[in-house]
């Protein structure tokens, strides 16, 4: 077997009730494991964009992208997890901050750029925007503090230069 | 992705013929009428179903298209597996129609035995009015939902305007590509409406839908060069080369080849029989020669097929020795359980076209001359050869039957040991003339189908071997074939238990037979009580005559086989065992001396 890694798969849905579920049961009855999944719509109507990140190795990845084919309101798939990309997680993370450690806790958020979107006598939150790493390092550094609550969207992923995965997928639709 | 639709144009295209269903370009017509002109310009003749509250509007305009023939069922199931048969034995798509809630949830096993076989179905259900739904009301269930693991792409419809283009892409993907059953809701609300159709005969195009695939050059000529080098290659034939009519494509094959060929349950008769390369069926109940040569071989042909674990064992410890090549429309089959060395994604028969002028002509004398050696004391042990002292056996009624019908009937089977019998004892010569459940097992699949499969082929003679099991799960269709006056034969291989379960619990559960003994009515009395024609055989020298009988009644005549109890069906590689792991039938023992040979045979 073909090594375990963490794999992204980039798809584009058309935008009907109903096609998340599809997407959605499939990986449940193939029994895939999500880490973490993101649909949003994007600049073309009708058009919709799904991240799916998952553990699996290159050939579980095939898979997974040959059975969303098999969807008929999936548009097009990609694997980008040996691509050039940017990637971006945002979170929210609120951590107990007195008058005592607020400054050491602006300090932190100074050095990881994250951002002071609410602030109280009794706590304050931050907006972490990066890659999954930055934020793995993050967390340990306040939970001293008192972490409160933290929340995570899924990872989006975008490949690296001209290329637009959106374009690739109307390219054919338009020639027929 | 819009909402202006494709598939309906707004004007008819300029210069374009009128269409011959129908004389005006344009029409002004109520849902439910939609459905069944929609369905009359597929080619539909015959539906199946059962009538419902919210179905009843579309029912209620049936007679006015009167090219499309309704048969009642007895039960919603039924007519799912009855649209199956049809589509098995004809290769066009089944239609079933039921009703909201209970209607539409009794679809759901034969609904999903198709999937699993790559059927093409469409399944028209009623729902409540659109107004209601998402409020749980009466016989509302949410059936896009709950079918949507099991059908290849489902619908919703809630508006009359929706119904033409839903239906034909309904149809289009459900016979193109890997074909399945698709399944289309429509509200009573959408039923009633009135809506202006264009009709028009444009084929259906989906943005994210392709089913046409090809494979490249560069992997032809990989598999060109593993063909060249192979010394003790196999052909696996699978239901694809049913569903892609690529027999004559692989009999040339085979004749340029000279590979033999072993096949699925689902493949039998894609591959003649008789066939001097054939060498039967792989797998749980395959020859023992096919399994032993599957192990030994050095390169595996698989053709539409997708090795289910029915077909490898022990899927580590399959045909290590064996480069594989996988001829395969779907490309989520691809590596699915086996990793092959090479992919050719696509038809069946277009893959073996193009590789046909391209293979190097080889001979494999000491190839086939190991597998007949692999045969081995094989005839010795089958129950072909033995006497049967007096006992009917399953086999012997079925090895009979092949005889007397000349290979030539259409044989529908149920599920169980009867089911493995058929594909051992019966040898089929042509493709679409055994219709069987592969993928899900569904018991009570057999009579229904056979119904089905008459509409389909009017003509045939067909057979229906079924457990006294499997047979009490949709008896009641017999009331079907009496009231359409549907001729069908049907042998019930009768042996007072569920055969197949306790054929494990001997083998495998010390023969603890828990909730294995099943009792019967009295079949010839049942046939009777729907004035159908029921015998009853107990003997292997009654074959003949119950079988004529049965032929010549104008009537669906129903033989009650009372074949041996505790008989099994042999070779068999215990579920999760290696490949040649198999478990022989015993050697034959000497006759008791208690009762008198029945044949003479032996003496």
């Amino acid at each position: 077997m073909t090594n375990t890694l963490r794999q992204t798969i980039v798809a584009q849905l058309e935008d009907k009730p109903g096609v998340l579920n599809r997407v959605t049961s499939l990986l449940r009855r193939r029994n895939y494991n999500i880490i973490s999944l993101n649909v949003g719509r994007t600049h073309e109507p009708g058009i919709s964009r799904m991240t799916l990140v998952l553990e699996g190795s290159d050939d579980e990845a095939g898979r997974i992208t040959a059975n969303l084919y098999k969807l008929v309101n999936v548009l097009s798939v990609q694997n980008l997890t040996h691509t050039q990309n940017v990637s971006r997680d945002l979170s929210l993370i609120k951590v107990r901050a007195t008058a005592a450690t607020r400054s050491a806790i602006l300090e932190l958020a100074e050095v990881f750029r994250a951002r002071v979107v609410d602030l109280g006598s009794e706590a304050l939150t931050l907006e972490v925007t990066g890659s999954q790493e930055k934020l793995d390092g993050l967390l340990p550094m306040l939970e001293p503090f008192g972490l409160l609550e933290m929340v995570q969207t899924g990872t989006v992923v975008m490949r690296r230069g001209p290329t637009s995965l959106v374009s690739q997928t109307l390219r054919p639709l338009a020639a027929e | 992705m819009t909402t202006a639709s494709p598939y309906l144009s707004p004007t008819p295209p300029a210069g374009a013929a009128p269409s011959s269903a129908t004389e005006t370009p344009s029409e002004t017509l109520t849902g439910s009428e939609l459905i069944w002109a929609t369905l009359a310009r597929e080619g539909v003749d015959t539906v199946f179903g059962y009538p419902g509250g919210a179905i009843m509007p579309t029912y209620d305009m049936l007679p006015r298209y009167p090219s499309i023939r309704h048969i009642l069922v007895r039960h919603e199931q039924c007519a799912a597996h009855m649209a199956d048969g049809y589509a098995r034995a004809s290769g066009r798509v089944g239609v079933a129609i039921a009703t909201s809630g209970p209607g539409a949830t009794n679809l759901v096993t034969a609904i999903a035995t198709a999937m699993m076989d790559s059927i093409p179905m469409v399944c028209i259900t009623g729902q409540v009015p659109s107004a209601l739904l998402g409020s749980d009301a009466f016989q509302e269930i949410d059936i896009t939902g709950i079918t949507l693991p099991i059908t290849k792409h489902n619908y919703l419809v809630t508006r009359a305007e929706d119904i033409v283009p839903t239906l034909r892409e309904a149809f289009y993907v459900a016979r193109s590509g890997r074909p399945g059953p698709v399944l289309v809701d429509i509200t009573k609300d959408a039923q009633q409406a009135q809506a202006t159709v264009t009709w028009s005969d444009a084929p259906v195009r989906l943005p994210g839908y392709r089913p046409e695939r090809g494979p490249l050059v560069k992997e032809l000529e990989q598999a060109l060069t593993l063909l060249q080098h192979a010394q003790r290659p196999l052909i696996l034939a699978g239901h694809g080369v049913v569903e892609s009519a690529a027999t004559s494509a692989l009999l040339e094959f085979v004749r340029r080849t000279d590979i033999p060929v072993a096949c699925t349950l689902l493949g039998l008769g894609g591959f003649p029989a008789s066939h001097e390369h054939n060498l039967g069926m792989m797998g749980m109940h395959g020859e023992a020669w096919v399994n032993q040569a599957i192990q030994e071989a050095d390169l595996l042909v698989a053709v539409g097929m997708r090795f289910d674990d029915r077909v490898t064992g022990n899927v580590k410890n399959y045909a290590k020795g064996a480069k594989k090549i996988h001829i395969e429309l779907d490309p989520a089959e691809i590596n699915k359980v086996v990793k092959v060395d090479v992919a050719l994604v696509g038809d069946a028969r277009a893959i073996l076209s193009q590789l046909n002028p391209h293979v190097t002509e080889t001979h494999h004398p000491a190839w086939r001359a190991r597998i007949d050696q692999l045969k081995g004391d094989a005839a010795v042990r089958d129950i072909k050869s033995l006497p049967d002292y007096g006992k009917l056996y399953a086999p012997h009624v079925i090895h009979d039957l092949w005889q007397l019908t000349e290979g030539k009937a259409l044989i529908v089977t149920d599920v169980g040991q009867h089911q493995m019998w058929e594909a051992q004892y019966y040898k089929h010569d042509y493709p679409r003339k055994l219709l069987t459940s592969g993928g899900l097992g569904t018991m009570g699949f057999a009579l229904p189908a056979a119904i089905g499969a008459r509409f389909a082929c009017p003509g045939e003679e067909i057979w229906v071997i079924c457990g006294d099991g499997g047979f009490q799960m949709t008896a009641a269709e017999l009331s079907t074939c009496a009231q359409e006056n549907i001729k069908l034969n049907i042998a019930i291989i009768n042996n007072g238990f569920l055969g197949m379960v306790r054929q494990w619990q001997q083998m495998f559960y010390d023969r603890r037979y828990v909730a294995t003994p099943i009792k019967s009515p009295d079949f010839v009395k049942l046939a009777e009580a729907h004035e159908l024609l029921g015998l009853r055989v107990t003997r292997r020298s009654e074959i003949a005559d119950a079988v004529a009988a049965a032929r010549a009644s104008a009537v669906t005549t129903l033989v009650d086989f009372r074949v041996d109890a505790e008989d099994s069906v042999y070779p068999m590689v215990p579920a999760g065992a290696n490949l040649d792991e198999m478990i022989r039938r015993p050697l034959p023992e000497p006759p008791p001396t208690t009762s008198k040979p029945e044949t003479g045979a032996g003496q």
